[in-house]
This record gives C-alpha cells, structure tokens and sequence, in this order.
C-alpha cells in the first residue's frame, strides 16, 4: 500500500495546482485555513482568497455569489459546520439556484478523533445527498482526493466533496482515470461485494484479503461517487456475487448504504449488509479505538460478509 | 462570596490543571486559560448552584458557548465538587464524560452541549426566559468567545435577549483578539463590540478579564441592572501569564509539550487551593 496522508492533503495540492490553471478558481474559508488545507492557495494567490471568519452560512452565500457571477469556488470548512450548519444556504443558494459551488469539508467521520460527536459529522451525506442538484464524493484516500477535486472543477454543479483528516494509506494509485460517477472496481470476486467508500475502502481491501484466507472470494468496490451512484456497477455486482456489504464512516442511515440498499431493492433484490454507525453520535478517543468500538473495522466488514452471504437463496 | 484573593488562588489552581490536562490529553489552552479569572469568580463566588444537585430547578445557569474551552469548566466543576479529581484525566479519552467539548447528557452539570460555535446565547436565552415564566430569580451566565461572535446567530440571539429584556441574563465575551487563523482584527473584524451591543439594546460593560475587583463590580453591576441583559466585554490575554503563550493564535489548541508545560506552571506559579492533579 501507498503512502500514508489524508484526503484533505490531496484536496490542498490539488486546489494549488488548479489556481495557477485556472484564474476562475477561487477559495474561501471560515477560520480553519490550515485544517482544511486551503492555506496553501490562500498563500498562494491571496487576491483570489477570502476568508470569511467564522460564519459559515455567509461563506456558502458568498461562495453562491461568486459562482453566479461566473467563478468557480472552493467553499472551505469541516464537514459538520457545511452540510449541517449552513445546510439551507446549500440547499437555496448553491443548489437551488444551480450555483457552481464547490463545498469541500475535512473532519468526516469518527477519524475526527479527540474533538469528538461535536466534530464528527455522521449524517452529512445523507443530507447532502437528499438535495437536487448536488454532486456527492467521498474520496478513499488522498490520491482521490486529488483527483476528484480536479474533476469536481471542471464539473459544472454544485457538489460536496467529503475529506478526512487522519492520514490513512493510499491504495487508488493506478486505478486508471477517475470519473465523478463510475465506481472503481477494486477486485473481481464472485461471493460477495464490499463496496466501500472514503477510509473505508482500504479497510474493504484488508477484509477482502482476510475472506480469501477462509476461501471466501470478495469484490471490492470503491463507490467514490454517492451520488449521482453508479447504478450499473451496483447491479452487476449484485447479480455477480449475490450478496452485498457496503461500508462507509458514516451513519447506515441514509449515507452509501441507504444508496445502495435503494438500487439494490429496486433493481435486483439481493441480501445486503450495511457497516457503519448504528443511528448514534460519536464520541472522543483515537481514531482507530473509536473505529473499533463503533464497529468500523476490517473485522466488521468479514462478519457482515459472512452475514451477507448466510442469506443468500441460493447458497454456493 | 470568595474574596478577591480567594478567586486568584483558584484562578491559578484553574490554570495549573489546564497545563495537566490538554499537556497529557491535547485540547485548547489558551483560551481556557485567558477566561480561568472569569470562570473562577463564577464557579467560587457568583453562580447560586449546588454540586450535589446538579439539576435543582433554581439554580444559576452557566452555559459555556465556546465549547472548546471547556478545561477550565471541567476543572471548575471538580474543584467545586461536581465530580473526583481523578476523573479529569480521562479528558478526551474514549469511553469518557469529559468530552473534547462538552457533551451534556454524558455529565450532569453540564446546562448544554457545545463546541459548534454561535449557539450559546439562544440556548441561554431559552432559560432565561424559562426562568421569568416560572417567577424564579435564577439568572443565566453565558460566556462566547470573541470570533465566535462572527456567527449570525450570536446577533440574531441578541436581539431575542433585548428584546424581552432579559435582565437576568448575562453574556461574557472573551476578548483575546485570537481565533485560530489569526488575530480576530485580521480575520475579520468585529469590533467596536461595546457599541454593537449597546446599539442592540444592551446594558453594556468594558472590563480587564483578568482583574477580579473588575469581574466582581461588573456582574455585581449585572445583578442591579434592571430592564435589559447585560454584556460584559472582558479583554483578556490568551494563555495569560504563561509568557509563550500570551497573543500567539498557535496556543488557541495546541497541546503544550512535557518541557513547555513545566515551563507554564512554573510561571502560573503555586496554588494555595487544592492540590496538583496526578496522573496514573
Ligand atoms: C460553527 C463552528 N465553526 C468552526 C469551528 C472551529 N473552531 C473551533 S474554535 C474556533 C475559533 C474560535 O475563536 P474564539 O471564539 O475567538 O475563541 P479563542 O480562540 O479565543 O479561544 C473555530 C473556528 C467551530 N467549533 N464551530
């Protein structure tokens, strides 16, 4: 495996490459420069950065401004304080009035660590997901991020991009070019499907290795795109492998899972298993402990598997 | 009421299990440390509220909106007798009731949870209010920090206290010219403070934060004050009187080493009240 940094690190360097290509990118943030990563641009092109103070609702209807009037911003915060704080100026400003927002957060998920439920935004893509006109990404690592936050510019469309802030290995490299709705297959397998998203894909990969040890063969989506969701891959992998697990650092309610389920039962009823917090609010402690006693580990993912697979009709 | 010197002794103790506490845990020291004076004079002189009965229905409120301070408010709570000592290094650890920032249903005590910034002053507003209705003289303490009051809901509450005249309320901002990009000046400005809220209707106080016979007058002033809430606009130092972190933003939540954090309480100086915390 990769390199080991974090998504919001993949968003930061992306974004300074972009601002020298393109002069209609512009960055905003509300007193978190650093954290999210957005100081390198503000460093860099500093007429091109405003800093909003902490006032996140201002800073989406600032950034809904700029788009309306033709430039392409980066909206900057943690992910609670975007999709929850200013969730009706999203809703209006950037996605009712079609605006080119680009709403890039740090801070998803338990990885949040010490700062704790305050800090730990777990419904966040449920939320944004439920909103017309907005694009959803989850990146897996900070070469995603990377690359989706180059493909969200050139997007034309409000989207959400979901970083996280504990460094974590980096697996997407070489997976081939990245599209804003076109999962990445990960692994052909023909038992079952994990289809991860954001840290969670690494941890998929890790239990698909470990189901291969029980003779146990695993498909491994990395589904970086909640929506619009990549329909076709769902219901390929549904038909292919029967059985469903899908995995994501956020609540089953509503997020990738909720997703998943609703393509899955529409389209080609299969067993499906969902990994993720179970309708609570997180707590403070080390990412990794907290990833354990919330039930989202490698271990988690070859249970649900298993769990998944003992519910098939037909059983192989 | 504790004297004026009574309030520095547990000032200092305040400040010492700050060190300890984000120099084991991480956190946010400077901040916490600059409102300690403040906190001191409320937990150990001010607040009408009883530690074994957390949720007696008259008692003061205290509500802190900056969560992220919330050290000084833990180690006011165990040195009043809300809860043990020891339980304070479990700060930010899992399985924890002392959250990175307060969580109100994990420790009783706590009148809110807080952390996301610009909520406070409604909450307190709703307890005030509370408090009228039920012709009880309980009034309401709440303490913002200076960027925090950037958010658009710290003014859309500020017109809710003025205008019902929520003279048993009382806000505190914690002026130390620091939030995490910077100083709040270049960050983006908010001053004059005074006068914005003079100009919303409110009974308005300007004090050195870290003088006690100010802290005192200004909240014995609150308590006289009828007909409109009362704003008390304290200047403090961030990370005061530890010289390193005294007006640099770094120390707003950055953790002191075990080398810097010897350096501070040697600084912070001795307490005469209570003892050093021991960490197992
Ligand atoms: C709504 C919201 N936005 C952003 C943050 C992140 N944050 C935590 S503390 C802080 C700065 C607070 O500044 P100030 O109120 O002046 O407190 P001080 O630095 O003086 O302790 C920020 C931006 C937050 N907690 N809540």
């Amino acid at each position: 495996m990769g390199k080991i940094l974090s998504g919001r690190e993949g968003f930061g360097q992306a974004l300074l490459e972009m601002g020298s290509e393109n002069e209609k990118i512009v960055a905003l943030c509300a007193d978190l420069a650093e954290s999210v990563k957005v100081h390198f641009f503000a460093e860099k092109f500093p007429e091109r950065y405003f800093q909003i103070g902490i006032a996140e609702q201002d800073m989406i209807g600032t950034a809904a401004g700029l788009a309306l009037s033709g430039y392409i911003p980066f909206a900057t915060t943690y992910a609670v304080f975007a999709a929850n704080r200013a969730n009706e100026q999203i809703r209006l400003a950037a996605c009712y009035n079609q605006a080119n927002v680009k709403i890039a957060v740090s801070h998803a998920g338990l990885t949040t660590g010490e700062d704790g439920a305050t800090h730990q935004a777990l419904e966040d893509i449920a939320s944004m997901r439920a909103m017309p006109e907005m694009t959803v990404i989850v990146p897996a690592d900070a070469n995603e991020a990377y690359e989706a936050t180059r493909a969200s510019a050139e997007l034309d469309g409000p989207v959400y991009l979901r970083l996280g802030r504990t460094p974590v290995p980096t697996v997407t490299k070489g997976y081939g070019k990245y599209k804003i709705g076109k999962a990445r297959k990960v692994s052909d397998g023909k038992d079952v499907t994990l289809i991860a998203c954001g840290i969670m894909v690494e941890k998929a990969i890790v239990a698909s290795e470990m189901l291969a040890q029980e003779g146990i063969n695993a498909a491994v989506v990395d589904m970086h795109t909640i929506k619009p969701i990549d329909e076709e891959m769902i219901i390929k992998q549904a038909e292919e492998t029967g059985c469903i697990v899908t995995a994501e650092e956020h609540s089953i309610i509503g997020g990738l899972g909720g997703a998943v389920a609703e393509v899955v039962s529409e389209n080609c009823p299969v067993p499906l298993v969902r990994v993720g917090t179970k309708d609570t609010f997180g707590e403070s402690g080390p990412p990794e402990e907290l990833l354990k006693k919330y039930g989202l580990t490698s271990e988690n993912i070859v249970e649900a598997a298993k769990r998944a697979m003992s519910r098939k009709k037909v059983n192989v | 009421m504790a004297s004026i010197d009574e309030i520095k002794e547990i000032s200092t103790r305040i400040k010492r299990d700050i060190i300890q506490l984000t120099s084991a845990n991480t956190g946010h020291p400077g901040g916490a440390i600059g409102a300690a004076d403040i906190i001191a004079e409320l937990y150990f002189s001010r607040l009408r509220h009883d530690p074994s009965n957390p949720n007696w229905e008259d008692r003061d409120r205290f509500v802190l909106s900056n969560g992220h301070l919330c050290t000084a408010l833990y180690s006011a709570m165990a040195r009043s007798g809300y809860f043990e000592l020891s339980e304070l290094q479990t700060f930010r650890k899992i399985d924890s009731r002392l959250q990175g920032h307060p969580s109100k249903h994990d420790l009783p005590g706590l009148e809110t949870s807080s952390g996301p910034l610009g909520q406070g002053l409604s909450i307190a507003n709703g307890m005030a209010l509370s408090n009228r209705l039920r012709n009880s003289d309980a009034k309401v303490y709440c303490l913002v920090g200076d960027g925090e009051i950037q958010e658009g809901q710290i003014w859309e509450a500020a017109m809710t206290s003025s205008h019902y005249n929520l003279d048993n309320l009382a806000l505190i901002i914690n002026w130390n010219d620091i939030q995490i990009d910077g100083h709040v000046k270049d960050v983006m400005n908010i001053e004059p403070i005074a006068e914005k809220f003079s100009a919303f209707g409110w009974n308005t106080i300007e004090i050195d934060g870290h003088n006690v016979r100010e802290i005192k007058d200004a909240f014995d002033s609150f308590e006289n004050h009828r007909g409109a809430p009362t704003a008390i606009v304290a200047k403090t130092v961030i990370g005061k009187g530890v010289s390193y972190m005294e007006h640099e933003p770094i120390w707003h939540g950055k953790a002191p080493s075990s080398d810097e954090a010897k350096q501070a309480l040697d600084e912070i100086g001795p307490s005469r009240f209570g003892e050093d915390l021991i960490f197992q």
